[in-house]
């Protein structure tokens, strides 16, 4: 099987610090200081104060089990055709959020539910000078 | 003024199913116009007594729903576009009922319409492309697809509680015998649970054969107070209770296997004063096999788990405890995009005793549940608990 090329990912300001953080190679997540939320996706409030006073980026251990899977064999998108079948996951970080990925360099049979994940990231080329990466998983 | 209390002041009286399943010289407004008349036919009403239009469409956006009145040539004193996925149409139904509650209309019209077989539309297995969409971004990079979103709530439900691909199979089976017993099913040759275990894989855990059917078609529903629809050509179905609700994934934290039919369906149920035993049969959203299990255990017609033995041998079977989708359903009879308007046609033939060899015995209390979206990731339910004049 090839690899995925992934589709470039749009940083808005809201999710900028997610994928620039994939870019140094970090997962990076939110969490709002006043209420003690950790919250996945990024947004520009923490969903629960609707404010964004509180709100700050860290990073993550990048370390997770899988909640869930399946091995995709049909997908007519472009950068994952040719890389059917690839495995989809939610990943369910050890700070608390899932997250949507894949998980890479594993056979189609021998991903679990429950297993250990670790983050990987796939550095995206870019006709601009922003740095960014898709974190993916894989298994520990 | 009548006194009848929300929701039993509004009744269905007329509906219509397209009987095309590829119209390839048909456009969705076109569809819908002929939607809409057979249901006013059915209900013995005209253009001229609609006041309330209600549509939703694969490509109405903003402005569609004025689009739609523009094209049928109608002024309506009220509006209603509301699309949340192929629920849309039963939660139209719910909005229909309240605007005439509410006085705001007197007669709504809700349509649906579609072209998806002709266009050729991958519906289940075209990838998201929007990483620019705010709504897609951090899917679309990962290959999220709708399959793949049912896909992974159905590996969940097997490790947590062993259900298996035989099981989801049986659902298949079922609707496809159900759809042998509807003239106008699309597939209707039988099918065993070998064949659907056979059958390709789209996203494992699921196969071709637990994947709905794509086809063109459409619907429409006319809903009036209940007091007008008893002078009505056809006998008024009564709307008993209602319900709507999302289910997300939240900051990361939601239960993937608690679909919005758990909040819609306890909502509609209390409403219509019913128990599980009381209702004769389901019409539920079969987008794939795992939608109609998902959906019976979170509308509590079993405990969650119990889904896979619920559906086996005939269990949603005509005939059987709870008779699921008696025209055959989005695995088998039609699934023009959006499904919602069939399992609102479907349950109001069925309590008006019109369905022919599908008939379900003595059916006096209909569930329609709708899902739109896609249960693995987001997703919209509405629910209706719909009854004959007992
Ligand atoms: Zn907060």
């Amino acid at each position: 099987m090839n690899s995925i090329t992934h589709p470039s990912p749009y940083a808005s300001w809201e999710t900028r610090g997610f994928w620039e953080g994939a870019g140094r190679d970090e997962l990076v997540l939110q969490k709002c200081n006043t209420c003690e939320l950790i919250q996945h996706r990024p947004r520009g409030v923490c969903a629960h104060c609707l404010d964004s006073s509180g709100l700050v980026h860290f990073v993550a251990s990048g370390r997770g089990s899988i909640y869930s899977y399946t091995v995709t064999e049909q997908n007519q998108a472009k950068g994952f055709a040719e890389a059917c079948p690839y495995i989809m996951a939610y990943v369910t970080l050890d700070e608390g959020p899932r997250l949507l990925t894949v998980i890479v360099d594993c056979e189609p049979d021998a991903v679990e539910i429950g297993v250990s994940v670790v983050a990987d990231f796939v550095s995206q080329e870019r006709d601009d000078d922003e740095r960014f990466a898709i974190p993916v998983f894989r298994l520990v | 003024m009548s006194t009848a209390k929300f929701p039993n002041s509004a009744a269905i009286a007329g509906v219509y199913e397209h009987p095309s399943r590829f119209s390839p010289n048909k456009t969705e407004f076109q569809i819908m116009a002929e939607c809409a008349k057979g249901a006013l036919d059915d209900a013995g009403l005209t253009r001229e007594d609609v006041d309330g239009l209600f549509g939703a469409s694969m490509s109405m956006g903003m402005m569609g729903i004025v689009d739609l009145a523009e094209y049928l040539d109608v002024r309506p004193d009220y509006l209603d576009g509301t699309n949340i996925g192929g629920s849309s149409f039963v939660s139209h139904v719910t909005h229909a009922a309240a605007a005439i509650h509410a006085g705001l209309c007197s007669t709504a019209l809700v349509l649906y319409g579609s072209t998806a077989a002709s266009n050729a539309m991958a519906i289940g297995t075209g990838g998201t492309d929007g990483s620019k969409n705010p709504d897609t971004a951090f899917s679309a990079p990962y290959g999220m697809t709708t399959v793949g979103s049912y896909a992974m709530y159905a590996n969940l439900h097997m490790s947590k509680y062993g259900t298996s691909s035989e099981q989801l199979a049986e659902i298949a089976v079922t609707m496809r015998r159900h759809a042998g017993l509807n003239p106008l099913a699309k597939m209707r040759t039988p099918i065993t649970v070998d064949d659907v275990l056979e059958s390709r894989l789209i996203s494992r855990p699921l196969h071709l054969l637990d994947c709905c059917i794509i086809s063109d078609g459409g619907g429409a529903v006319v809903v009036t107070s209940l007091e007008r629809a008893k002078d009505l050509r056809t006998k008024p179905v009564h709307l008993l209770g209602c319900g709507e609700a999302v289910q997300h994934q939240g900051v990361g934290d939601s239960d993937l296997l608690t679909i919005a039919a758990k909040q819609s369906g306890q909502a509609a149920m209390e409403m219509a004063g019913i128990k599980h035993s009381d209702v004769d049969f389901a019409m539920v959203y079969d987008s794939f096999t795992i939608t109609v299990l998902a959906t019976l255990e979170n509308l509590g017609f079993c405990e969650p788990g119990e889904g896979g033995d619920f559906v086996s041998n005939g269990g949603i079977g005509l005939g059987g405890p709870l008779p699921v989708n008696p025209d055959g359903g989005g695995l088998s009879s039609n699934h023009p995009g959006m499904r919602g308007i069939f399992l609102v046609i479907e349950a109001a033939k069925q309590l008006r005793g019109e369905c022919g060899d599908r008939q379900v015995t003595g059916a006096e209390i209909a569930i329609a549940h709708g899902t739109g979206g896609t249960i693995g990731d987001k997703h919209s339910g509405a629910t209706l608990v719909l009854g004959t004049d007992r």
